[in-house]
């Protein structure tokens, strides 16, 4: 079933006519309304006159994370605040969280996008969907209640922890679709067989996953273990959030991405050179619908590849693979966006030297861990074992206070980290995917 | 009156501490006393060995993390109530003991204590106060 079948479906020559038209007022209204965005454009020799048809969108300059960071809060934003009617904020890097706008318009296409999406996974009017992203800063939660609602299903606003609450809530409530990180749908499975319950008696039918990387693999144990189809959703909060893509329930094959309100490319990270379809290379959006923050040529760092050819479920609109990983450092830990440099930053700040340290990621029991390695030297070290068990302590709270994530900080020899080449290596993930 | 003490973060894993006592037992340091606290990640093992800065100096070449801490020595009569005595004065004063570790002299009828306060001057002032006889370093070391 679609939920908008006329635009899911629109013929690719009304398609790229109907992104054109948007490209053009939204490079027009970033250029009259954002200064960052006319300093780029002028630096990059282009005026919004220069856009004469899809092919010039090569001709724009690129906008960063780090464009987004240095304009923290509002720099970015197009639109003034009397129209903003919502503010979300991904993960602080290293400080500042990115922030993002939205004009009730945004609000309004988020949901229909969101809607159009558990639409695509099979969900309907008269679903239960027991939300268990997380609500607040966070796009997850808010944006999938939107989008079910929107829908018209029912939607329980779980938000994420009490796991034993939430199981119960399921088998109670009648719950029929899960939205969750799939890792954390994994966690339930494991502590509902510890309550005796088991998720075949419950009445859930379809799960809808994203916030983190996951594999073929783990799709397989998590459609065995919790008795349901698992469809992979994407999304990120520069560009709006959940449901900037969506893999259908018919093919399975792919995420569909909205083209009519999201123009994709795939670069080479490298030289930033368009890359031609089917290629692996870095995601990059282009919004061409918002109001709030309108973002020219965003590189997500994400890596996939792109294809237009046409799907078993009818909808026209380009798909992205499975995402394989991203073009910079960054982890994605129990959906919580996490770079060393953070994690280097509160080390520093601790001891006031820069430290050695390893991040070891690994998933055990279905659940994402992190343990930190520091190595302990002289400015560090204390005859007292409290002290250095305070250390410790310290460091995992402020990790979790910062960041968010649970981790367990190990004490380690000088020198026993790896230094590859003059440079430590500062990440080892062991988790599999594939 | 007051005793160097050397100190070694030891990691928990198999190998580390023979690997301190053969870098010490090769550059012919011997160790007098001894006393290894322990986590499930990591150690900690402080030692009084009769040429302190040679062995800081040996096992830092070593790659280990070593630190010199000064500790108090007490001599302590060998028999049921002493070290109860010692511990006694202690807290008349209000003086913290961080930890402590003891050994028996060799041939003599004293016991040693080892102690680490947090305020070494004031808790050697009230040792002696009470009658106590704590030990120089240089004593300790060559024992």
């Amino acid at each position: 079933m679609m939920y908008n079948e006329e635009f899911e479906t629109l013929p690719r020559q009304a398609l790229e006519a109907l992104q054109f038209k948007r490209l053009q007022a939204t490079v027009g209204r970033v250029y009259g309304s954002v200064p960052f965005y006319r300093q780029a454009f002028e630096k990059a020799g282009v005026r919004p006159e220069s856009v004469k048809s899809l092919e010039d969108l090569q001709r724009l300059p690129f906008t960063l994370k780090q464009d987004m960071r240095d304009s923290y809060p509002y720099a970015l934003f197009a639109a003034p605040m009397d129209d903003i009617v919502r503010i979300h904020a991904s993960s602080g890097t290293t400080g500042k969280p990115t922030v993002v706008g939205y004009t009730r318009k945004d609000i309004e296409i988020w949901s229909e996008l969101m809607a159009r999406s558990l639409a695509a996974a099979g969900v309907h009017k008269g679903d239960i969907i027991h939300n268990s992203y997380g609500y607040g800063l966070f796009t997850g939660g808010l944006g999938a209640h939107y989008g079910a609602e929107r829908l018209g299903a029912s939607v329980i606003p779980m938000s994420g922890g009490n796991t034993r609450k939430q199981i119960m809530i399921m088998k109670d409530f009648g719950s029929t679709v899960l939205t969750c990180t799939p890792s954390y749908s994994l966690f339930m499975a494991e502590a509902a067989k510890e309550e005796g319950i088991d998720f075949r008696s419950l009445k859930l039918h379809v799960g809808i996953f994203g916030a983190e990387p996951w594999s073929e693999a783990m799709r397989g144990e998590i459609e065995a273990k919790l008795n349901l189809c698992a469809i992979d959703i994407y999304g990120l909060s520069e560009i709006m959030g959940p449901g900037v893509a969506i893999e259908c329930r018919e093919a399975k094959k792919g995420l569909h991405i909205w083209e009519d309100h999201f123009i994709p490319e795939i670069i080479d990270p490298q030289t930033g050179a368009v890359l031609p379809e089917g290629e692996r290379g870095e995601l990059v959006i282009t919004t061409i619908t918002k109001e709030g923050i309108p973002l020219i040529r965003y590189r997500t760092r994400d890596i996939t590849s792109l294809t237009y050819e046409p799907c078993a479920c009818g909808r026209t609109h380009a798909r992205l693979s499975r995402m394989t990983g991203r073009s910079d450092d960054m982890l994605i830990i129990r959906g919580v966006n996490v770079f060393p440099s953070q994690i280097e930053s509160i080390l520093m700040r601790i001891e006031g030297v820069e430290p050695h340290y390893l991040l070891i990621v690994d998933r055990k029991e279905n659940l994402d861990t992190l343990e930190v390695q520091v190595e302990v030297d002289e400015q560090l070290f204390s005859d007292e074992i409290k002290v250095l068990q305070a250390l410790s302590h310290q460091v995992e709270k402020e990790i979790k206070d910062l960041l968010g994530v649970t981790c367990k900080v190990r004490l380690v020899e000088p020198r026993t980290l790896a230094r590859t080449e003059g440079k430590a290596t500062r990440v080892i993930d062991k988790r599999t995917l594939s | 009156m007051k005793v160097e003490q050397i100190s070694i973060f030891i990691e928990n894993k198999s190998g580390r501490l023979a690997e301190v006592t053969r870098v010490l037992g090769e550059a012919g340091i011997n160790i007098r006393a001894l006393s290894l606290a322990d986590t499930s990640d990591f150690g900690i093992l402080r030692l009084i060995v009769n040429d302190r800065e040679k062995a800081k100096q040996v096992l830092k070449e070593r790659g280990f993390t070593v630190s010199k801490t000064e500790v108090v020595a007490v001599e302590v009569p060998d028999c049921p109530g002493g070290l109860s005595q010692i511990l006694q004065s202690l807290d008349r004063e209000s003086i913290n003991v961080e930890y402590m570790y003891a050994f028996v002299e060799r041939c003599g009828e004293n016991a040693v204590i080892i102690f680490r306060f947090d305020e070494t001057d004031k808790a050697i002032k009230a040792l002696i106060g009470s009658g106590f006889t704590v030990l120089a370093g240089e004593r300790l070391y060559a024992m």
